[in-house]
């Protein structure tokens, strides 16, 4: 077979010398593009739509009810209405951003133009996780500024409570595992639309289900399940945090069933634990995937 | 600095029992335009995929600049500007903008941008769009978008995947150009493409593939060479019909005619003995008949049928 050149070999001239930027500095220079394709998206528009609807039902059922126990304190305030949304963002940030993120670049051919460049697949991965993370970020704080303004106009502007901020940095926490799973259930892909509505599906109904599945059917704590670790986002408003395990009896005294709750440490440990194994899950999984 | 090169050793793709590329051992190295050619499924695309690590082998590697493309693909595809079945630029995009993100994710300099990526849409004649969104644009204008994004920091490999697709006649006359200029700035160009003349115009080489084997890689010379030693046919046009007695008396006795073969009314076939100088006495001679020419050129080009014959040979 003829493998030698049949004329010979001339040197290039120079062209312009690539001296590549590192890794890290390519993911973020890439996550800075992706952005701004989330910015100008429909589905950037989607997401704050919920948020607003979201923060509308809340402001509107406040202000027309005013619930006396709600608006007690602010901490009670917050620790309902905050802790009982954020994680209702965050799910729906991580189906919109983070759903078809991977899938997308193979179904749009988008990830071709990519992978043409001199960048690592894992740089890839990343940067594109960092986009949806700045996207989501910015719903959790539109989210946050509205719950804000609700309790500055019942309670006064320095009745923000410390806690608020403690709530807010474990929220971040949860939306980085959040969006490192819906990352990897969409490396597992290759149609968008696939890819969106299994992690739809998972993140809005299935984990919830599966969680008192194995609490009620297995009767085993559930630490092993994202969502069970969301309500320590409310922690930081609580005067006694819930106690870990509950048994629930009867009026006679008979046991009923056993439900949990996460610890403080418990909780931010399944957010860091998630996160950290669906980054490394997902990063290996992109790593084999092939641009067929 | 050394010459750059593309290798594939063994390189073996297979999808679940078909094999797509069977064990292709092929070395390009130096500044040149090699044109990759072979029918469709050949296994062209699936070898330029190989190349770039946009999918893995199933055996063998490939080598860019001597870098195993599996191991390090950024450092391997440093120096290359690919182009591959027609990727799609973020639709959000202006192509100003994608050619941006190319230059941030390549470093190129400030002002090596803003010479090169205004430069670059200039040469895909996509400057008066360059701040349109991508999403809207035609297929041949994307297609010209995905080739100045190829192009913009000046690569010294470069890998194209028939780059012509999608464009209209001056969008392919254009490539042509582009290659031509490249080849002069000393690039090394493997192109695919199912377009015989474009190779023939700007390459310098051939590598012909069929059922993802190398049927051979030599230069176009030495398919020209080939293909002439076993005779040459031309096409003659006349202003007129010409009768059967002028083609059996007059054109069937000139000198090296060995057939003549009857296309239409005003068209033949001249069968004759290889080489150039054979034509040119022929051409002389059938002037000389005063009987109306006014075309004469090779029936076929010395690259087309060599390309038909050794595929037929394979099937
Ligand atoms: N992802 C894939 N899965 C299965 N088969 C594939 C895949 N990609 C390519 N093939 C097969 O491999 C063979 C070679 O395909 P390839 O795209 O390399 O051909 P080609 O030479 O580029 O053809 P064309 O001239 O039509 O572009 C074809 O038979 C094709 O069906
Ligand atoms: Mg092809």
């Amino acid at each position: 077979m003829a493998t030698a050149s049949p004329t010979p070999a001339a040197p290039a001239a120079d062209g312009i010398a690539p001296r590549l930027p590192s890794s890290v500095i390519q993911s973020l220079r890439l996550a800075r593009y992706q952005f701004r394709d989330y910015l100008y998206s429909r589905r950037f528009v989607l997401m704050l739509s919920i948020v607003a609807a979201l923060g509308a039902i809340f402001t509107a059922l406040v202000g027309y009810f005013r619930p006396a126990g709600l608006l007690a304190a602010p901490d009670v305030f917050y620790g309902s209405l905050w802790a009982g949304g954020v994680p209702i963002v965050i799910v729906f940030a991580g189906v919109i951003f983070g759903g078809d993120a991977i899938a997308g670049e193979f179904q749009n051919r988008t990830g071709y133009f990519l992978m043409g460049l001199p960048v690592r697949r894992a740089a890839v991965y990343a940067g594109k996780y960092l986009a949806a993370l700045a996207a989501s970020l910015i719903a959790v704080l539109v989210f946050a500024l509205i719950l804000v303004g609700n309790g500055v106009f019942y309670f006064g502007a320095d009745a923000l409570p410390l806690a608020f901020v403690a709530s807010l940095l474990i929220a971040c926490v949860y939306l980085l595992a959040l969006l490192g799973a819906t990352f990897l259930f969409s490396s597992m892909f290759k149609t968008s639309t696939y890819a969106v509505l299994v992690v739809a599906v998972l993140f809005i109904f299935g984990f919830g289900i599966l969680q008192s599945v194995v609490t009620d059917l297995a009767k085993i704590e559930p630490w092993f399940i994202i969502s069970y670790a969301s309500p320590v986002i409310g922690y930081p408003f609580a005067s006694t945090l819930p106690a870990h395990v509950v048994t629930h009896t009867s009026a006679t005294g008979a046991v009923l069933g056993t439900s949990y709750n996460p610890t403080y440490l418990e909780g931010i440990g399944i957010m860091f634990g998630y996160f950290l194994l669906t980054a490394i899950g997902g990063l290996v999984l992109f790593e084999r995937e092939e641009f067929a | 600095m050394n010459a750059p090169s593309l290798e594939a050793r063994d390189l073996t793709k297979s999808f679940g029992k078909f094999t797509a590329v069977d064990g292709l051992n092929l070395r390009i190295e130096g500044t040149k335009c090699v044109g990759f050619l072979g029918p469709n499924g050949a296994g062209k695309t699936t070898t330029l995929k190989l190349l770039t690590d946009l999918i893995f082998p199933t055996r063998g590697e490939c080598l860019v600049n001597g870098i195993p493309v599996r191991d390090d693909r950024k450092a391997a595809l440093a120096r290359c500007g690919v182009l591959i079945e027609s990727p799609e630029v973020y639709p959000s995009l202006t192509p100003y903008q994608a050619l941006e993100m190319v230059a941030d994710l390549r470093n190129l300099s400030g002002p090596e941008r803003r010479r090169r990526i205004p430069e670059a849409l200039e040469e895909v004649k996509m400057s008066e769009w360059s701040d349109k969104k991508v999403g809207k644009f035609s297929k041949g204008m994307k297609q010209r978008i995905n080739i100045a994004a190829a192009l913009v920091h000046d690569p010294e490999i470069l890998i194209l995947d028939e780059p012509a697709t999608g464009l209209d006649p001056r969008g392919m006359a254009e490539v042509r150009d582009i290659v031509r200029t490249l080849k002069q700035r000393d690039r090394l160009i493997l192109m695919s493409s199912h377009i015989l003349p474009e190779v023939t115009d700007v390459c310098d080489e051939v590598a012909l593939i069929n059922k993802g084997r190398l049927l051979f890689y030599e230069s176009l010379d030495a398919v020209t060479s080939r293909f002439n030693a076993a005779g040459a046919s031309v096409d003659a046009t006349f202003a007129r019909p010409v009768s059967d007695a002028d083609v059996d008396r007059r054109i069937g006795g000139l000198t090296g005619v060995s057939r003549v073969e009857r296309l239409d009314a005003r068209r033949l076939r001249l069968h004759l003995p290889p080489g150039l100088e054979q034509e040119a006495s022929l051409l002389k001679s059938l002037v000389g008949l005063d009987l109306g020419l006014v075309g004469f050129q090779e029936s076929k080009s010395a690259l087309e049928e060599v390309y038909l014959s050794q595929i037929e040979r394979g099937d």
